[in-house]
């Protein structure tokens, strides 16, 4: 590891991808992740890479749809109303099994909404926010070190895999700094892309790009093998942190920066002798379902804690499976929870 | 043991985010946790900004601060603001030539610094934010002279590294005020 | 007394929100005061576009809608094809109309959908805090441009009002600015001239009114009009480009 350095979390998104050898961006500016784009604009030059300011995100998506059809390592970025719009060209590029990044700092919908802390984005990320059978793998950092490492792993899921990867976060993480700490190289395993638009070179068949399948028996094949892939992922990708949880009074599910105040309230809780334990998903789609079989007998009840009206509440429920009850707390609108309001639905729960 | 929740709040143009930033950073490189979060987007145009710094020996939790330990205030609507957040026994420093009124409460410590005015003495306006990091850094003992002279280093471009002495300079007014 | 300087009824008394120099505020005012002279703000609907005025909705007194960045051409469309005796008006920056909905301001021309278009021209993008708008000269610095505007990287600027006076359906197609009183004289007479081509059922009206960003720009509210003269003006001849009441 290299030096430490105070760095904000978008710059650091940025940086990741050009060390993870990105050197394709393409986006439109959008508040609160716009920073990503400016640090691609004055890096991309320096090494030999291609910065393009869109259009339009309709317009971005599909330039990423041609950079990966192309071989290459590529990234675009927005927030919920530029990834709503980027929604068909997802759809497309899974189906065409291509490989690339897309960050989301996640504000608060629906529509034009605000610019402040959400996870209204979970339905649309982990459920198919596009139409018809396709997964993206959504990681979810919440410091700014994971933000680095999980970028840089978002590249390499593409690759190993050739699907979509998504960076979910929200303002606070892509706008506060933190130390962050960077390996001197990344070591990118050689994903050997035959599949890619090189060129025949007159001496191989040709290869296609495309997301049409217009006979049945064909397009169920390759759902088929849409579904055994994302299996695949599910078995080997799914990451998640178990905190304080063995003995647990109370089990907490929260994700990103929710997941940083429920460390907070877990000393308070400390100092009242309430037990207050963490399962944090890293990866919001595959789910990790297995940490929530584990627990599900342990504590008295979970608690899920969203920036939503309750979207992952239903997976945390659908994993707990009826052994156990799922309450809810959520805030909307750009509002955060304090410790205390944490605390007291914990308080409350376990009366 | 070190933990300070430190929130510096003003208008936008008076270096509140900058300050907040090296603070951060000298605070990093004294070896402890830190986080900064800047109030962001178009409520910042021509209005007030803020950011949230912590620094601290533990690792930081959330980087939104609900309860300050620390509150430097470059203005008035932003002593309405944050008053109420700092802690009992909690520092508030407001730069006294532009806050006219006086915090109301008794249960902290008040130290009020014409900054401004001391700023515009040594011949440059933009060194008020920095003489009230000087006071925060006496009272508090979050960092030293030394890792805030590295941390000037490290935030500021080098074209304005000559700077450094000057913003020194203020610092130790701030410190000795 | 005469009173020769009051807020158009048009214009709600409240403090428009914009920064010090920026032009959003006078053409507020020349966009209600045409309402007023023609006295339509009954009839009046007006569309809302994202970016720095994304909430002038609450400053015009007329009923208006808030459309989706880049759609409000389209969203008039349908007012105007539910309300087809109602004056409609979209309210646009040049990131939305030139940019992301260039599709919506190009096929609402072509359509020749009778409402008018105010097309603010400020070379960049304001709200997100100063990126390459379609509309940024050629060398012209940006947070996207950090080296400047590169016709090989970057392309070149749009000219909306050369591009869309090629289309039939487009009656009223002028370029004016606001950077000093004979200019802003001028403007309000054009932004009349489009509502009017309105009223008469002609086709689509556009005005685009080249302004200033002090904000973005990095430069003080004077500084700013000067470089809208001595770069906007050059590179944005002001002029008619179409009139259907001037054609035989
Ligand atoms: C789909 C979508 N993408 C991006 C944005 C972010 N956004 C808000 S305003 C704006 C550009 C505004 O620039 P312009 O139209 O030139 O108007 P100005 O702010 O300069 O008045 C952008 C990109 C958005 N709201 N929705
Ligand atoms: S940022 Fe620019 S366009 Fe927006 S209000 Fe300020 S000066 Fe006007």
């Amino acid at each position: 590891m290299g030096e430490k350095l105070l760095m904000k979390g978008n710059e650091v998104i940025a940086e990741a991808a050009l060390r993870a050898g990105c050197r394709y961006y393409f986006g439109y500016p959008i508040t609160p992740q716009t920073e990503i784009a400016h640090y691609m604009a004055k890096m991309m030059p320096k090494v030999n890479g291609t910065f393009i300011q869109a259009e339009s995100e309709v317009a971005a998506i599909n330039m990423v749809y041609g950079a990966a059809s192309a071989g290459a390592r590529v990234m675009t970025s927005s927030s919920s109303p530029g990834i709503s719009l980027k929604q068909e060209g997802i759809s497309y590029a899974s189906c065409a099994e291509l490989p690339a990044v897309i960050v989301n700092i996640v504000r608060c919908g629906p529509g034009l909404g605000g610019i402040l802390p959400s996870q209204g984005d979970y339905f649309q990320a982990v459920k198919g926010g596009g139409h018809g059978d396709y997964k993206l793998v959504v990681l979810a950092p919440y410091s700014v070190q994971e933000l680095y490492e999980l970028t840089v792993e978002a590249f390499n899921i593409a690759d190993r895999y050739r699907v979509l990867a998504m960076i979910m976060g929200d303002g606070t993480l892509g706008q506060m700094m933190e130390a962050v700490e960077f390996r001197d190289k990344e070591e990118t395993p050689d994903f050997k892309k035959d599949w890619a638009l090189t060129g025949t070179g007159m001496n191989r068949e040709h290869n296609v790009v495309t997301s049409i399948y217009i006979k049945p028996e064909e397009l169920e094949a390759h759902n088929i093998k849409l579904q055994k892939k994302y299996e695949q992922i599910a078995l080997n990708e799914t990451r998640v942190e178990v905190y304080n949880c063995d003995d647990a009074d109370i089990i907490v599910a929260a994700y990103g920066s929710v997941a940083r105040i429920v460390k907070n309230v877990i000393k308070m809780a400390q100092k009242e002798g309430i037990k207050v334990g963490l399962i944090r998903p890293i990866t919001l789609w595959p789910f990790p379902s297995k940490a929530f079989e584990k627990y599900a007998q342990v504590p008295k009840a979970f608690l899920t804690v969203e920036l939503s009206a309750g979207q992952m509440v239903e997976d945390v429920r659908l994993a707990v499976n009826g052994k156990n009850n799922v309450h809810f707390y959520g805030r909307m609108g750009g509002m955060l929870p304090t410790q205390k309001e944490i605390l007291d639905r914990i308080k409350q729960i376990l009366k | 043991m070190t933990h300070q929740e430190i929130i510096i709040a003003g208008f936008g143009g008076q270096g509140i985010l900058s300050a907040g930033r090296i603070l951060a950073y000298a605070g990093m490189l004294e070896g402890k946790n830190v986080s900064w979060l800047p109030s962001y987007g178009p409520e910042m145009r021509g209005g007030t900004a803020n950011c949230h710094v912590i620094i601290s020996d533990e690792p930081v939790g959330s980087p939104i601060l609900n309860s300050a330990t620390a509150l430097i205030v470059m203005n008035g609507p932003s002593l309405e603001k944050f008053e109420s957040f700092v802690v009992p026994g909690g520092l508030i420093l407001t730069d006294s030539s532009l806050v006219t009124k006086s915090p109301a409460r008794k249960d902290i410590d008040v130290c009020e610094i014409p900054a401004t005015k001391m700023a515009s003495d040594m011949g440059n306006l933009t060194y008020a934010n920095i003489i009230l990091i000087g006071k925060l850094i006496a009272k508090t003992g979050v960092t030293t002279i030394q890792n805030f002279t590295e941390a000037l280093k490290k935030v500021l471009p080098e074209k304005k590294h000559y700077l450094i002495p000057e913003e020194i300079q203020a610092l130790e007014a701030g410190m000795n005020y | 007394m005469a009173v020769v300087f009051k807020r158009p009824h048009a214009l709600k008394d409240v403090s428009l929100p914009y920064c010090p120099g920026c032009s959003h505020g006078i053409i507020h005012r020349l966009v209600a005061e045409v309402i007023d002279e023609l006295g339509v703000e009954g009839e009046a609907i007006g569309v809302s576009s994202v970016g720095c005025t994304y909430n002038n909705y609450l400053f015009f007194n007329c009923d208006m809608a808030q459309a989706a960045h880049g759609r409000a051409p389209a969203v008039a469309t349908g007012i105007k094809r539910v309300h087809p005796d109602h004056v409609v008006f979209t309210y646009q920056g040049d990131g939305d109309l030139a940019a992301i909905g260039t599709a919506e301001i190009v096929h609402a021309a072509a359509r020749g959908e009778k409402i008018t278009t105010i097309f603010v021209n400020n070379a960049i993008y304001g709200m997100t805090s100063g990126q390459m708008a379609p509309t940024t000269l050629l060398g012209q610095v940006t947070q996207t441009t950090p080296y400047g505007r590169k016709p090989e990287l970057h392309g070149y600027p749009i000219k909306v009002c050369e591009m869309l006076s090629t289309l039939e359906g487009a009656a009223f197609v002028e370029r004016v600015s606001v950077h000093d009183i004979k200019n802003i004289m001028n403007a309000k007479k054009a932004i009349k001239k489009a509502f009017q081509t309105q009223l008469d059922k002609k086709g689509f009206s556009i005005v685009e009114v080249l302004s200033t960003c002090p904000t973005n720009w990095g430069l003080e509210p004077v500084e700013a009009i000067q470089w809208l003269q001595e770069n906007m003006l050059p590179a944005y001849p002001l002029g008619n480009f179409k009139d259907k009441d001037m054609e035989v």
